[in-house]
């Protein structure tokens, strides 16, 4: 049976669930490979296996955190030779897109990114991406070369699946040009304790409507009653009021949520382009007329520091 | 030598507008108006900053796309970049971004370049990969996606706001950048630079002066194909209820009913 690349997002050895996501789709295209770069790979394999990974090639060398994504487009490569697979996958990170676009360029293979499902097809997988935000939806496949796709989180509900997870070392070599962007410092971001924004099955946003970082902590509560992640829209994040991580929209983040809730969100085009393919949506706002309302599954007109507390208060009993 | 610095900028159908596919399931482009990436606004102004910053370099814009590209790069020479290129044929129509890139590489390779600066995304494919395809291309370093950038002694440095951590790069020059719309907003075109853009140079490219052939891009070159492109069903409007104080209520009654809770 043909093999299957995945490219493995992990912290440290703790695999991301955007990657577990991947190995799902891959087990309906062939027998997926993990490929884990820098450390941990021993007890990735672990979590990797048990969602379908046949093997884990594995890479350590300091050149993965010292110098920013060729390294990893050289492992990549180096496994791509290895293995000759039928189609790389690689979660749709701003990191990931990167790394599969230089691997697709060495390859001279086809791009798909921020594929939400993939499907086998007669002439190689099949893609379906959300375009326009979200306005559209495409099918797509790769004409030329070994399909290179990258998949949005939240695309696949990961499934178990017992494989052999067997790690093996992969052997890699790093040119000139994989030494050429220099990471001189980094600061991880600091964990808030609540879940990551992209994999959530609830996410709760602010916009200009909370009117200012004090009165974040109302949509924090929210979210906490929830076990939800917090978002922001632009307006809110250019005021300073939230992190820039947290926002959601064409140049933040890109949620698909089970639910999302906005609160005092107008819903302009480019927040819809983060947040329109969430299953169920949520509006607070005080405005009847707000665009987000046109969305919205359940809307509520009204002042969200009314609305908020009392809902919060509601999850907290009925949470018991 | 003065610093030569290349800002990639896109002609994209406005998001404001109704944006649609053609036949070819390739972007309509008669269906909105047309105008300069917002996200390469903020390309612009770092190059122009870059520039000012160092007294001595030469800015130049480069565009792949249809005759109405030159909207985008009127707009970008009205904002103070010094020169442009439009590189139009009719072969590069649906090119791919990998035929794209091709295309951006070899003009740039003609222009003469120590720093190409890049926007994060375009608005209209919002796939964010040109950057790094044209680096590879190029074969110089890539530093992508900074909020902060600037250039001196030969190295371009800066910021990169990634998902898990925030990194300082550096890479030497030539090398190639992309920053994102954290990194400062985009000045308006002034009056005197619209009338100044009216005389700045703008060099049409096709194909043949970048030693291309036909095959290499547009819809027969691509390496993807789109196959279908079928309109979302728009979200069945769902209730909407003004709060009369049992607001939180309703929706906690709401969000139990989808076994929300
Ligand atoms: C290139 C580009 C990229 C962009 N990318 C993004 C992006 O990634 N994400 C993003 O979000 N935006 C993005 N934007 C900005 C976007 O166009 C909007 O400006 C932004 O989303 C507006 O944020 P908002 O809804 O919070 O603010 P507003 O549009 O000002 O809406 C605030 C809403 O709050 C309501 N409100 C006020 N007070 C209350 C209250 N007490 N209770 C209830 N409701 C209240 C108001 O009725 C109003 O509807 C981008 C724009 C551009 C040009
Ligand atoms: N046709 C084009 N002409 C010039 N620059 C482009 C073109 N397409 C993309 N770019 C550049 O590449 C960046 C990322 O585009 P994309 O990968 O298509 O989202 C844009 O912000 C532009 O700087």
């Amino acid at each position: 049976m043909a093999e299957v690349l995945i490219y493995v997002d992990h912290v440290d050895g703790a695999v991301r669930k955007p990657t577990l996501e991947l190995l799902t789709l891959a087990r309906r295209l062939g027998e997926p490979v993990a490929v884990h770069l820098g450390p941990g790979a021993e007890e990735a394999a672990k979590v990797l296996g048990e969602h379908g990974a046949t093997r884990v090639l594995a890479a350590d060398a300091p050149e993965f955190a010292d110098y920013l994504v060729v390294p990893k487009v050289a492992a990549l490569k180096a496994a791509y030779d290895a293995v000759s697979p039928a189609a790389v996958l690689v979660p749709s990170s701003g990191e990931g897109k990167e790394i599969a676009a230089r691997l697709a360029v060495r390859l001279e293979s086809g791009l798909i990114t921020d594929a939400v499902d993939v499907e086998p097809g007669d002439e190689g997988p099949v893609a379906t991406q959300s375009v326009f935000a979200a306005a559209y939806t495409t099918r797509s496949r790769i004409t030329r070369g070994t399909p290179v796709i990258t998949v949005k989180p939240n695309s696949a509900a990961p499934e178990a699946a017992s494989a052999a997870g067997t790690v093996e070392q992969l052997p890699v070599e790093f040119d000139d040009a994989a030494r050429g962007t220099k990471v001189t410092s980094r600061t991880p971001r600091e964990s808030t304790g609540r879940p990551e924004l992209t994999e959530a099955a609830i996410v709760v946003s602010g916009g200009r409507g909370v009117n200012g970082a004090e009165n974040f902590p109302v949509i924090e509560a929210l979210a906490d009653s929830l076990g939800a992640a917090v978002g922001a829209s632009r307006a809110a994040v250019d005021a300073g009021w939230y992190p820039h991580s947290n926002q959601v929209g064409q140049t933040g983040k890109s949620v698909s949520p089970q639910l999302y809730i906005a609160a005092g969100i107008s819903g302009a085009i480019q927040h819809r382009a983060g947040m329109q393919t969430s299953k169920t949506i949520v509006a607070i706002n005080k405005d009847s007329e707000a665009p987000i309302f046109d969305l919205v599954d359940y809307g509520v007109v009204g002042d969200l520091f009314n609305v908020l507390p009392q809902l919060t208060e509601e999850v907290k009993t009925r949470k018991g | 030598m003065s610093l030569r610095i290349v800002v990639c900028v896109k002609y994209v159908p406005d998001a404001a507008g109704d944006r649609e596919f053609a036949e070819d399931l390739t972007v309509d482009r008669e269906a909105a108006d047309g105008l300069l990436s917002e996200l390469d606004e903020y390309a612009v102004e770092q190059a122009l900053q870059i520039s000012e910053e160092s007294g001595d370099a030469e800015v130049t814009v480069v565009t792949v796309g249809p005759e109405d590209a030159r909207d985008a790069v009127r707009k970008a020479l009205s904002m103070g970049a010094d020169k442009a290129v439009h590189v139009e044929d009719e072969d590069i129509h649906g090119s791919d971004v990998a035929g794209t890139s091709l295309v951006l590489a070899k003009a740039i390779e003609k222009t003469g370049y120590d720093l190409v600066v890049c926007g994060m995304a375009s608005t209209d494919g919002t796939m964010g990969v040109l950057p790094a395809m044209l680096a590879e291309r190029l074969g110089v370093p890539q530093a992508t996606l900074l909020s902060e950038v600037s250039v001196a002694d030969g190295k371009v440095t800066g910021r990169r706001d990634g998902e898990a951590a925030t990194e300082h790069l550096e890479a030497a020059l030539p090398a190639l950048v992309s920053v994102t719309d954290q990194s400062g907003e985009a000045r308006y075109p002034s009056f005197k630079g619209i009338m100044a853009a009216k005389k700045k140079p703008v060099e049409e490219l096709d194909l043949d002066d970048l030693d291309l052939e036909a095959e290499q891009v547009g819809l027969e070159g691509a390496w993807t194909k789109v196959e279908e492109a079928n309109e979302r069903p728009a979200r069945t409007a769902g209730t909407v209820v003004k709060d009369e104080g049992e607001g939180g209520k309703q929706l906690a009654e709401f969000l139990a009913g989808q076994k929300l809770l």
